[in-house]
């Protein structure tokens, strides 16, 4: 909302006919700086890593990828551990956006600054935590053992360290959204005599889809590439816990470029597609934003 | 359905929004709650729909207290001040939504809607969405929306305040005529003293969260309980004056007012309306004022004369009819007689 705003203000200002022009050396200068900045650090790498992976043609690629037994487990499990992650994702987010937007409460900016939190973490202390909380000489190990529960070393503490790292993105994304909305469609649907669930499927979902959408995106693109966490509840196990990053990183170590690098390129082009979709959504969610900005109008006096 | 409001007080921390309020809307009525703006009128009418819940008091709907009933079940229908239309449902989708969740059949639920665009005037546009519609479509949607339930009580919260001057007027005396059509009891809120007048059968006047009077358009008008309400019905010229056996003075101006036969001398204001001022270019004994025409505007149904009562230092607002102002041939600097048909008197309560 803000962003359109303060444009078109900018607009109107940059008009005047005798502006200010920057010497040609800064300006190209400048741009020199920011394009091979990108292509040294992003373009070159990216490409690099298909150009590895297909080094020795298309059938080695697949065979490195699916005629390997270790590789292929290891691809399954981030699509299992991924959609789990991003599901508990899903619920937190829409829960914890529909808090912080719908409700004024004492500790609300706390709970907004909490959720940002593993975002300042460490991925590797985020691991550290759970194997303090869960593993054989945490706090909950001796209980879990008793049970038969395994948790670090084993999927439960792949998709509980995923979630924490990924926590954010899903809320962060909701909250705006929703505030911009308001809660005004979803009182006229009560007064109209919908329950809770109806309300929230009939009004409230159609309403924050894109911007949900977009938080998703976000939120599998980091599941399927998290490393740190991972590595340190894993205990890598070939063919038990490893996910296609730890993967990556193993068969670099035992000079397999060729198999690194074909897994390598399938988590490059999930961030490829990622982005085409991200910079579609963002424009979706600008479009439900502004719209939400025009229909609710001035929110009106109170009485 | 008859709506009763009983000692109802809400606060909201240290605001006090309403302070033990009561009204009665009889059956079949058309009431509007009219106030300035922090007066208390909106939150009143979303405790009638269950949207908010009083601190103390009730509300019963006939002799059925609903108090603690929430708004899904109280079968009333509300109308938004900003519509709260549905953005991503068409605009059949939007009226037929209550009937949705009550999974009517869609038989049913498709007539119904095309019988109620048909009684807004939308019949054509059942597949637009709210983004593609007019302040006034939008408004007439958002009430479609509400009728679609059946509801024993139309809520209106500011219903034309998002409109345009025309649209506004238009939408008012459709609103009438819509009403004399279904007879459904509707509350509406409004903090415009002339939309009130002319739509509702009963006017609620309140202020800092209380009603100041209750009545019939014309009994609120004519008879203002207090001076609240005698300046908030709009355009009205005051005079600080004192009273004493039974006679108001202004200056060398007296009228009688019987109401206040005391012997000591009081403070008073009095309240004169611009159109129940006489001008004449002689004075009529002690029941005149001699005032200097300052300006005159003829643009209307009434001429509008602005005086100055130098003598008072005193701006007067008088509106007389264009005949009348022909016929006195008035312009500015002229010097003239003004008297009251009619005034009403507020003798300040005493404080001891």
């Amino acid at each position: 909302m803000h962003k359109t705003l303060s444009a078109s203000v900018v607009q109107k200002y940059t008009a005047p006919r005798v502006a200010h022009r920057d010497p040609w050396m800064v300006q190209w200068g400048l741009t020199l700086v920011a394009v091979s900045t990108i292509v040294i650090l992003i373009v070159v790498p990216v490409v690099n890593v298909f150009y590895q992976a297909f080094a020795d043609g298309w059938g080695v690629y697949w065979k490195n990828l699916v005629g390997n037994k270790d590789t292929l487990h290891a691809i399954l499990l981030t699509l299992t551990v991924a959609p789990v992650a991003v599901a508990a994702n899903i619920v937190f987010g829409v829960a914890a956006a529909w808090t912080i937007a719908r409700f004024h409460f004492r500790g609300r900016s706390i709970l907004t600054a909490l959720i940002d939190l593993p975002f300042s973490v460490s991925p590797v202390v985020a691991g550290l935590m759970l194997v303090l909380l869960f593993g054989m000489q945490g706090y909950f190990g001796p209980w879990l053992r008793e049970h038969g529960i395994k948790i670090i070393f084993s999927t439960p503490g792949l998709i509980l360290a995923t979630s924490f790292v990924t926590l954010p993105f899903v809320a962060r994304e909701l909250i705006p959204v929703m505030e911009a909305i308001g809660s005004e469609e979803e009182v006229a649907a009560i007064s109209l005599g919908a329950n809770g669930w109806q309300m929230f499927w009939r009004v409230t979902v159609p309403n924050i889809k894109w911007g949900l959408l977009y938080g998703v995106i976000l939120c599998n693109a980091r599941a399927m590439g998290e490393f740190g966490a991972v590595y340190v509840v894993s205990g890598h196990i070939a063919g038990r816990t490893d996910t296609m990053p730890l993967r990556v990183e193993k068969l670099f170590q035992e000079y397999n470029n060729a198999g690194s690098f074909a897994v390598a390129s399938l988590l490059t082009l999930l961030a490829l597609v990622t982005l085409v979709v991200k910079v579609f959504l963002e424009r979706k969610t600008r479009l439900e934003m502004a719209e939400a900005a025009k229909l609710n109008a001035p929110s009106g006096e109170l009485s | 359905m008859s709506i009763s409001v009983r000692n109802i007080t809400k606060r909201f921390g240290d605001f006090t929004a309403l302070d033990n309020v009561s009204v009665e809307v009889p059956t079949g009525s058309l009431l509007a709650l009219l106030g300035p703006s922090g007066s208390g009128k909106t939150t009143l009418l979303r405790i009638i729909a269950g949207l908010e819940v009083p601190d103390s008091g009730s509300v019963l709907n006939l002799n059925e207290d609903i108090t603690s009933q929430n708004a899904r079940d109280r079968n009333v229908g509300f109308v938004f001040q900003h519509y709260a239309l549905f953005r991503h449902m068409t605009v059949f989708e939007n009226v037929a939504f209550g009937m949705r969740v009550r999974k009517q059949p869609k038989k049913v639920i498709q007539d119904k809607v095309r019988e109620l665009l048909h009684l807004v005037r939308l019949e054509n546009l059942e597949r637009r969405y709210p983004s593609q519609l007019s302040g006034g479509q939008r408004q007439r949607v958002a009430l479609a929306r509400a009728l679609a339930i059946q509801p024993k009580v139309l809520l209106l919260d500011e219903p034309f305040g998002a409109l345009d001057a025309k649209v506004r007027q238009e939408l008012r005396s459709w609103l009438r005529k819509l009403h004399d059509e279904i007879h459904t009891t509707s509350v509406f809120v409004t903090h415009d003293q002339e939309e009130a007048f002319e739509v509702a059968d009963r006017v609620v006047v309140m202020n800092h969260g209380r009603v100041e009077q209750a009545g019939a358009p014309h009994e609120v008008f004519e008879h203002p309980a207090n001076p609240f309400v005698m300046d908030f019905l709009g355009n009205v010229n005051v005079f600080h004056g004192r009273v004493q056996n039974g006679r108001a003075q202004l200056g060398t101006m007296e009228v009688d007012c019987p109401e206040y036969p005391h012997q000591e001398s009081r403070p008073a204001t009095l309240y004169v309306r611009p159109h129940e001022l006489d001008i004449e270019h002689s004075p009529n004994g002690t029941s005149s004022l001699k005032a200097r025409v300052e300006r005159v505007n003829r643009a209307g149904s009434v001429a509008k004369v602005f005086l100055l009562a130098a003598e008072f230092g005193l701006g007067l607002n008088v509106e007389i009819s264009p005949e009348r102002y022909t016929e006195l041939a008035l312009k500015a600097g002229d010097t003239v007689y003004v008297s009251p048909r009619r005034i009403r008197v507020f003798v300040p309560e005493y404080v001891i």
